[in-house]
């Protein structure tokens, strides 16, 4: 093989390289660590010893399958609704944006330039049960004196559907931005109405939007544990406190592992079921084209 | 014209055979060697070295010997707790106290405020010194109990050099002199104590509150705040049971955790110090306290009251000491003793407002307040004889330390607690 | 309007009839998430002006310009900041330099592997920060490093790769490759020639990759976090504050880096249509 050859065929592989060696050393090494870590067993003061005490996994699930299905559950509400709320925007932008497209996705993202603790801080002091929301409220007689927001399951999933709703806007927006018109001139030659164009045409069209946005959106917020500690409350624990206290106040690393092994189980797994059902293989593929 | 085949000339089956990626022989083995590198790499498991500890008379022989070479350098490195020492009400950034210390010792001091807990403070430092490296702190301030324990037992303290202890001695209280949880003050001197008790807004609950049991009122349903740790919150709830923590059992312990479990309808969240501006804000009325947030929210504005339940509540103590590999010993003694002249504790409880460890620092801040006006006068005053910066003996006898657990215990006490405050 | 949709509303009535009873919908409720998802930055502005004398920035007080003039009195917080640009500049470097190689390698070559490497990229998007930020502490915890301001670069560099690494190759999709075969034709060696005729097409997806890095990066709080040890940022000061008061200065701060972005993708705006005309 001539050398020109020879380094066209390496070409890429050099270039992958230096990237994939970072993550070979602080993803998948960590990965693989953090399960050992996971059975090994001991404490803090007499230090830790590796006896593949696997029982630990047994342990996790047994004093906290509450806060890891509620977790899960948070997730795909939050996701659900930032599905029902963030569509029709990219919808109307998409198609109806016109000359505005970039300034009104622009005014949409614009919030998102301010860090994501301070958003929840603010909406942790607008949201108080005497603060500018619900004091008017109250005056007006539209809710009880006892009536709060925080420190619910609410304001929590509020939180989680406010801070990753960009996440769905985006991919759904590329999706439809891409969806040729002439298919709807075509369907409207075809006779059907701007709801039918819709549910067969650009609906399906927009599919491998809406599983990018599910994905991008499900997994941080049933991971998240901002949103519950800010504005949750005595009974909204999600796994993302739990795995932080085991890590920095039980100094419990074992538990800890198992706890994060666990979790990120759960959601690779309904990430793959779910690609599977809808027959996407490389969703980035797609996304990205 | 290379004589090497090209694409075009493979068959097609071939070619794909050879393209197409799948778990190969190679990436098997490859995971396979990763996973082997992990588990042996991890098989050290996380150590945690020890250091030597200090007991009997040896160990003071010891710290002799240690101290003997040691000289001052003219630095040191202090770690604290946010909002916990005097400040310059002109520019946030300047201490009085400090700034008294390098004109009097010439030392200069480098202050951070980054201890935030001391669970996850002792987790930043553990694995340094656990490998024999500096933490890069001289001096620390952290809390009587697990951790300050952890810290002696894992001999991560260096012990103090009680010759240069001299003002201590002189004017420490007899609280925290010779304390349980280190007698003879071998490691640590006292920073400032406070009280975990209640504090509540008066113009929301419309009665004082007096006890613990006040918090299961039904009319203050979901208006309760509680702390959300394994320390204040459980030994407060022994108290609140009748029981002295220290001398607590296993079975007390249980009862506790059913008194706070049937509490938990009341409890709207379990904070983490975090509590206070709910508080002022009106999202809860009644919480679990410490005694100078209390007072330096009063002193902010708002109009609420701290107690001492009739039942009893905690006393815990922060306490100064010296990590080991400390650049700097010698600076750090000569501040730790500084801070106990009672013109120094002084300066420092007029700001800081939780219990001061020097009781003649009442005197000079009576005086102070004889020579004030106006705001200043009205404000010292009121600190002078403020019970909660100089606790009544009445006070004194309703509370108590926290209960000091072995590691057995401590799995425990935590499995029976945790549960209460992370669902 | 063009001659197809003159025509189209002309030959079906009864639809553009049903099209204007609901046509308000759509506008009327993006318009309320916009104003719902900008709410709270409002009210971080305003209270960036409050005359508050207490530790909490809860009740107006007044107007004040002051909290700009005292903006760096604060020095925890102004290192928090400072610690937060660094970062995040030394991680936009990194990161971008990563991800354009592995993105420029996956969208032009085909190549034994380009799949475990595709899979290695989705899983680590896919997978949740707590988890990555957990499994990092813990190589660092079992080798005893302690954690820091380089560990916090490494954490965050491991997962902003593989954003710039598919933002890239997706630009990629529309390269022609016979423009780098031209350059070698005309002599240029490889490294000529990715730096003269390859990074320059890319480089709107490189630039559009380094800006995500960098958003994402400044604003990280989870696996920062894990791995901060005693070195604070600007998330990580915020969210410790709210303990004894979030001082006005973050308000401010927050409207100036707010503001900052705005100005950037203004300029951003500006310069595409510059370009395209």
């Amino acid at each position: 093989m001539s050398r020109s050859r020879l380094s066209a065929r390496l070409a890429p592989y050099y270039l992958v390289l230096p990237g994939w060696l970072w993550l070979a050393l602080f993803f998948v090494v960590p990965t693989f660590v953090m399960l050992s870590v996971s059975t090994q067993t001991g404490d803090i003061v007499s230090g830790f010893k590796q006896t593949f005490h696997w029982h630990t996994y047994v342990e996790a699930w047994d004093a906290y399958h509450v806060q890891l299905v509620r977790s899960l559950v948070y997730g795909l509400v939050a996701t659900l609704l930032c599905l029902v709320i963030g569509y029709p925007v990219a919808y109307w932008i998409a198609f109806r944006g016109g000359a505005h497209k970039s300034s009104l996705l622009f005014l949409l993202l614009l919030p998102f330039f301010v860090s994501f603790v301070i958003r929840t801080q603010s909406w942790n002091f607008m949201l108080s049960d005497n603060g500018i929301v619900l004091s008017p409220l109250r005056h007006l007689g539209l809710i009880g004196s006892r009536f709060h927001v925080l420190q619910t399951p609410y304001a929590v999933i509020g939180g989680l559907t406010y801070n990753f709703l960009p996440f769905m806007v985006l991919p759904i927006y590329v999706a439809l931005e891409r969806v040729d018109r002439a298919l709807l001139e075509a369907s409207a030659d075809l006779y059907a109405s701007s709801r039918e164009a819709f549910r067969k045409v650009v609906f399906p069209l927009s599919l491998p939007g809406v599983f990018a946005g599910v994905l991008l959106t499900f997994v941080p917020a049933a991971a998240d544990y901002v949103n519950a500690s800010i504005l949750g409350g005595a009974k909204t624990t999600m796994i993302g406190n739990i795995i932080q206290t085991q890590y920095f106040t039980n100094l419990d690393y074992p538990m800890a592992a198992a706890l994060s092994f666990i979790l990120m189980a759960l959601l690779l797994v309904g990430v793959f079921a779910y690609a599977r059902a809808l027959g996407t293989e490389d969703v980035f593929e797609v996304n990205a084209r | 014209m290379p004589d090497v085949p090209t694409h075009d000339d493979l068959p097609a089956d071939i070619l794909r055979g050879l393209t197409s990626p799948r778990m190969s022989r190679r990436s098997v083995l490859q995971l396979g060697g990763a996973s082997a590198l992990a588990m042996a790499l991890a098989a050290c498991g996380v150590s945690s070295k020890k250091g030597a500890t200090a007991t009997g008379t040896s160990a003071s022989a010891q710290a002799k010997q240690f101290w003997a070479d040691k000289k001052q350098t003219g630095t040191l490195d202090f770690a604290n707790w946010p909002l916990y020492i005097d400040v310059n009400p002109k520019n946030k950034n300047d201490h009085p106290s400090i700034d008294e210390f390098t004109k009097q010792t010439g030392i200069k001091v480098k202050y951070s405020e980054v201890i935030q807990e001391n669970a996850s403070f002792f987790g930043k430092i553990q694995p340094e010194l656990a490998a024999g490296q500096s933490t890069g702190y001289d001096l620390m301030v952290i809390t009587n109990g697990t951790y300050l324990d952890k810290l002696r037992e894992l001999g991560y303290l260096i012990a103090l050099d009680q010759s240069r202890m001299t003002n201590f001695y002189k004017y420490a209280s007899p609280l925290v002199k010779n304390p349980s949880y280190d007698r003879g003050n071998v490691y640590s001197m006292a920073w400032q104590s406070g009280m975990t008790g209640i504090g509540y807004d008066p113009k929301r609950t419309g009665r004082p509150i007096t006890s613990w049991a006040d918090l299961m009122d039904p009319a203050f349903k979901g208006k309760v705040g509680m702390f959300g740790d394994t320390q204040d919150l459980p030994n407060s709830a022994l108290t609140a049971i009748g029981v002295n923590p220290e001398t607590s059992t296993e079975a007390d312990w249980k009862k506790a955790a059913d008194w706070l479990k049937k509490q938990r309808p009341q409890v709207r969240k379990y904070y983490e110090q975090d509590y206070i501006d709910p508080l002022s804000k009106g999202d809860i009325w009644v919480s679990m306290a410490w005694s100078g947030d209390i007072f330096q929210a009063n002193a902010s504005g708002a109009s609420l009251k701290f107690v001492v339940p009739k039942e009893g509540a905690v006393l815990w103590t922060d306490n100064m000491c010296i990590p080991q590999h400390a650049a700097h010993p010698v600076d750090a003694m000569t501040y730790m003793d500084f801070v106990y002249k009672p013109e120094i504790a002084a300066m420092l409880a007029e700001y800081i407002n939780y219990i001061t460890p020097v009781p003649a620092a009442r005197a000079v801040m009576r005086h102070d307040a004889a020579k004030a006006t106006g705001d200043d006068k009205a404000s010292l005053d009121e600190l002078v004889s403020s019970p909660l910066i100089f606790p009544s003996p009445s006070d004194f006898s309703r509370l108590h330390r926290y209960r000091v657990l072995t590691a057995e215990e401590e799995k425990t006490w935590n499995s029976l607690f945790e549960p209460i405050y992370q669902s | 309007m063009t001659v197809q949709e003159a025509l189209r509303e002309d030959t079906a009535p009864v639809r553009s009839r049903r099209r204007s009873r609901t046509r308000w919908v759509l506008p009327v409720w993006s318009w309320l998430v916009i104003l719902w998802l900008s709410s709270p930055i409002i009210v971080m502005i305003v209270f960036g002006f409050n005359d508050t004398t207490g530790k909490f920035n809860i009740r107006w007080q007044g107007f004040t310009l002051r909290w700009y003039r005292e903006l760096f009195t604060i020095p925890d917080l102004t290192q928090a900041l400072v610690n937060s640009l660094s970062i995040s500049l030394i991680v936009t470097v990194i990161a971008t330099a990563l991800g354009t190689l592995m993105g420029v390698a996956l969208g032009r070559y085909r190549f034994r592997g380009s799949g475990s490497v595709n899979l290695l990229l989705f899983a680590n998007i896919a997978a949740p920060e707590v988890v990555l930020g957990a499994a990092l502490l813990s190589l660092f915890l079992t080798l005893g490093v302690a954690r820091g301001y380089w560990t916090i670069v490494i954490a965050q560099v491991m997962f902003s790769i593989a954003y710039v690494a598919i933002t890239v190759r997706a630009r990629m999709a529309g390269f022609d490759p016979a423009l780098e075969e031209a350059a070698r034709d005309l002599g240029a060696g490889p490294v000529a020639t990715f730096f003269r005729v390859t990074l320059p097409l890319i480089m709107p997806g490189v630039l559009a990759g380094a800006l995500l890095v960098f958003a994402l990066s400044i604003d990280d709080y989870i696996i920062t976090s894990f791995n901060a040890g005693n070195t604070v940022t600007f998330p990580l000061w915020v969210y410790g504050a709210s303990r004894v008061g979030v001082p006005p200065q973050v308000n401010v701060m927050g409207t100036l880096i707010f503001a900052g972005g705005v100005l950037l993708a203004l300029l951003a705006a500006v310069a595409n249509r510059r370009k395209q005309a």
